[in-house]
């Protein structure tokens, strides 16, 4: 008789039954139903499977310094002819400014005024003729860490009025952000809506020369600039550059309908908006300005009264167009624009064919496993096939407690590992079999057996541990979700193999008192 | 009890060794030409482009007009092949990007909209990638560094639990698995991608764990038989384990067998690579793992005995 200690056994017990538990959910009650049994959480299914789509876009950081510096060199113009300082050749590129003095005396001035508009975030170096400015490492990091931050912010919350179940979002790297989308299998609505910045602003129309002239004559009035028309239609329009006022001043923004019945977005400004739009309009009575968005002019209404919080606009819309950009305003301007790095996504028919597939292809790799391993092991293996099915329902239970996601490779795993996890018991078999043909006892031959097996059988796991932690740091989604069914599989399969199948070869030694090894 | 490997076998496995040894060779550097001439026909995930998977809606997929219809875009090299069963195909398009363009472009979007309308009402998108010039490369790089990664820590790993000889023996035996691996997905130009790393360090791990038990024996019978020729310990140590091996091969081939049939066609790729590796994976632990021991002294020191694991005390 083997003694096998009652700790032990309570041991192992309360393990499988804690498996059993845990894996429970995902054959109880309806996968639809959002209430999980017990309140367990059932298998995440990843995208390949449940459908969906998977977004990984890039923040623009390089547009966003490269605006931010051509904004600072307006601010340099401006200052720097309020101080009387004479200066020129004044550029501004992706990385750097620079001007030069006209006068050699001014540098000291001129250095005091430029450390006032830069601020620390730029960094001031002395040029031969004037100066030069640019952003320290740690700036531009700075910069990146709070526009991607933003982004996320802006993203989430267009995502979330799309009506989206559950998106995942989330920073990557520097400059990267990844979305998931269950359940939409054709994200390009969700793509055009990323892919605009929805950068609005109120800008005054430049009556001062005409768009057209300006444009063929190359004299652009100072401080004015000539815009497009959204509208595709190639009119031109000379707006005066400032920005009166700007969409981060709105409150709320909703489609509507205007006098004509025409889609419309009715606009709703905060106080402070509201107090500078009443100024404005109310000086301005008679003239135009621009509604510009992205840099496109969407109309150029005429002041005809006082207007203070609430506006409309109006330019030609659709009803889709105007709730979108109802949308757009609502949610904010991005800090910077996106684009699509990559793009995966899965219809719901590919992913529920991929379940069944999965499902077949395990059942049927399972089948085909037991029928060898009992044929070819009789008895011991009915004992291997027992201590397999433990092995599932631990994999299962881990998946589930460990909010692990289930992949399509995911499933190729736990079939590998169905295949690979009676490898232990080979290995524990075959030893035994060889100690008892030393002649051994059978008593004898089951301890050595065990004892000699386990050590070489950590030794072949360790490795395929190792390629599975590989994959793991290797992989996008469903091949990482193959590595943690893998690694998974195989520290479950050495717990079922050495403990669970040793406490039922022991229970079944010890009741039925065999004379000769069934092996 | 079914008996399809016997026991108590005495196969001279090392008589077939120098055959084995130049089959191996050849094996390893056929691959190795393939994969340097004739390339690897590597997917989206490492050159960037578009895979559309699409569904006929009105029985089997007439893949000749749509390669007609498709070709005739003006959108550059697309390939369309059919995929598991024959109202499904997968249609690549390459990206429509002139220079080296990280992102989505204006011309992606525009070309992947021109195939989506010439596909029309007749077929349904199952599946849509996208995977940009700069991701690609990274993926590539990304999985380079996977297995050499894998194969050095593998390597460690082996050199700390075994004698040097070892070590180079298993590493032979594993490169050999990888590369022919490699090898075969050059000459059937199967798509190369993350699933197929993740198969080779999958494949690896098996093939190292084949070569451990073997070498387990091999330490342990060098150890119990003094007075036996290498050789012969090698071929015993051969024949203890190979049940073991056939085993544990004949199990992990059922369930890949079963995953290649009918997990369906993203997954064949994959099972097709990792049942190759398995089969050349048991090949090498047998021929060319304890193949080339052969050629080290495995007993430097008569006098010094190698320490017995604490295990088989």
């Amino acid at each position: 008789m083997i003694v096998f200690e009652k700790w032990k056994i309570a041991l192992i017990s309360v393990f499988v039954l804690a498996g059993v538990v845990l894996a429970s959910p995902n054959l109880i009650g309806n996968a639809d139903d959002d209430q999980h049994f017990l309140g367990l959480n059932r298998i995440n299914l990843g995208l390949d499977l449940q459908g969906g789509s998977y977004l990984l876009l890039k923040v623009e950081l390089d547009q966003v310094i490269e605006e931010r510096l051509s904004n600072s060199a307006e601010a340099i113009r401006s200052e720097m002819r309020t101080e009387r300082i004479g200066i020129r050749n004044l550029t501004s590129d992706a990385t750097s400014l620079s001007f030069d003095l006209r006068n050699a005396e001014d540098r000291d001035r001129g250095r005091d005024v430029l450390v006032q508009i830069l601020g620390r975030d730029l960094q001031i170096i002395n040029t031969e003729q004037g100066f030069s400015a640019s952003y320290s490492e740690t700036g531009l990091a700075e910069i990146g860490r709070i526009t991607v931050e933003q982004a996320i912010e802006i993203v989430r919350s267009r995502i979330d009025e799309t009506g989206t179940k559950e998106p995942i979002i989330q920073r990557q790297g520097g400059d990267r952000i990844l979305i998931q989308l269950p359940g939409v299998d054709n994200p390009e609505d969700v793509k055009r809506l990323l892919g605009k910045t929805a950068r609005l602003g109120f800008q005054m129309v430049d009556i001062s020369a005409s768009a057209i002239e300006a444009q063929s004559s190359g004299r652009i009035p100072p401080g004015s600039e000539i815009l497009e028309s959204a509208d595709g239609s190639g009119q031109l329009y000379l707006v005066r550059k400032r920005v009166l006022i700007s969409g981060d001043m709105l409150d709320d923004a909703r489609p509507g309908f205007g006098q004509n019945n025409d889609p419309v977005v009715n606009f709703q400004l905060n106080s402070t908006g509201g107090a500078r739009f009443g100024k404005i309009t109310g000086q301005n009575i008679g003239r135009p300005f621009a509604i510009v968005l992205d840099g496109k002019v969407v109309s150029a209404p005429v002041i005809r009264a006082q207007i203070f919080s609430e506006g409309q606009i109006s330019g030609n819309f659709t009803v889709e167009e105007s709730g979108e950009l109802a949308l757009l305003l609502r949610a904010g301007a991005l800090p910077a624009p996106l684009s699509v790095l990559e793009e995966r996504s899965v219809g719901p028919g590919l992913g529920s064919d991929s379940i069944e597939a999965g499902k077949i292809a395990s059942i049927i790799g399972l089948l085909a496993v037991v029928i060898f391993m009992v044929s070819s092991y009789g008895r011991f293996g009915v004992i291997a096939v027992m201590a397999l099915g433990v092995n599932i329902i631990l994999i299962i239970a881990a998946l589930s407690a460990l909010g692990a996601t289930l992949t399509l490779p995911g499933i190729a795993g736990i079939v590998l590992t169905i295949g690979m996890a009676v490898d232990a018991n080979v290995l524990i078999f075959e030893r035994i079999r060889e100690e008892s043909e030393r002649g051994r006892t059978i008593v004898s031959s089951v301890t050595t057996g065990f004892k000699q097996a386990t050590a070489t059988i950590v030794d072949a796991n360790l490795t395929t541990l190792a390629a599975a932690l590989f994959l793991y740091f290797l992989g996008s989604g469903p091949i990482k979700g193959f590595s943690v069914t893998l690694a998974l599989g195989v520290l479950t399969s050495m717990f079922t193999a050495v403990l669970v199948t040793r406490l039922l070869v022991v229970l079944w030694l010890n009741q039925s008192r065999p004379k000769t090894l069934p092996l | 009890m079914l008996k399809i490997i016997p026991h108590n076998t005495n196969i001279p496995f090392l008589k077939f060794r120098k055959i084995t040894l130049i089959a191996s060779m050849l094996l390893v550097l056929g691959s190795l030409v393939s994969w340097f001439t004739i390339g690897l026909n590597t997917g989206i995930d490492f050159r960037g482009g578009f895979i559309i998977e699409v569904r006929s809606n009105s029985g089997p997929a007439n893949i000749e007009q749509l390669r007609g219809d498709l070709g005739g875009l003006g959108l550059g090299d697309i390939s369309l092949q059919e995929f598991g069963v024959d109202t499904d195909l997968l249609i690549r398009v390459q990206s429509q990007n002139l220079e080296d363009s990280e992102a989505l472009s204006e011309a992606d979007k525009a070309a992947v909209n021109l195939v989506k309308d010439t596909l029309g009402e007749t077929y349904t998108i199952r599946r849509t990638e996208y995977v940009g010039a700069v991701v690609g490369s990274e993926l590539r790089q990304q999985a380079t560094w996977a297995i050499i990664a894998a194969l050095g820590a593998i390597m460690i790993y082996i050199w700390f639990r075994f004698e040097w000889p070892f070590a180079i023996s298993a590493i032979v035996a594993l490169a050999h698995d990888v590369i022919s691996t490699v090898g075969l997905f050059s000459i059937i130009a199967h798509e190369f991608n993350l699933a197929t790393v993740a198969a080779l360090l999958t494949i690896s791990g098996y093939s190292i764990n084949d070569t451990v038990v073997v070498f387990d024996r091999v330490r342990d019978n060098l150890n119990r038989y003094k007075s036996d020729e290498i050789p012969v310990i090698l071929n015993k140590s051969l024949n203890e384990t190979l049940r073991r091996t056939f085993m544990t091969s004949i199990t992990t081939l059922l369930a890949l067998g079963s995953i290649y049939l009918f997990g369906g066609a993203v997954l064949a790729d994959f099972a097709l690579a990792m049942i190759w590796g398995v089969v050349i994976g048991t090949y090498s632990s047998i021929f060319v793992a304890v193949g080339t021991l052969v050629w080290f002294d495995l007993r430097p020191k008569e006098d010094e005995e190698t320490p017995v694991p604490e295990y088989e005390r």
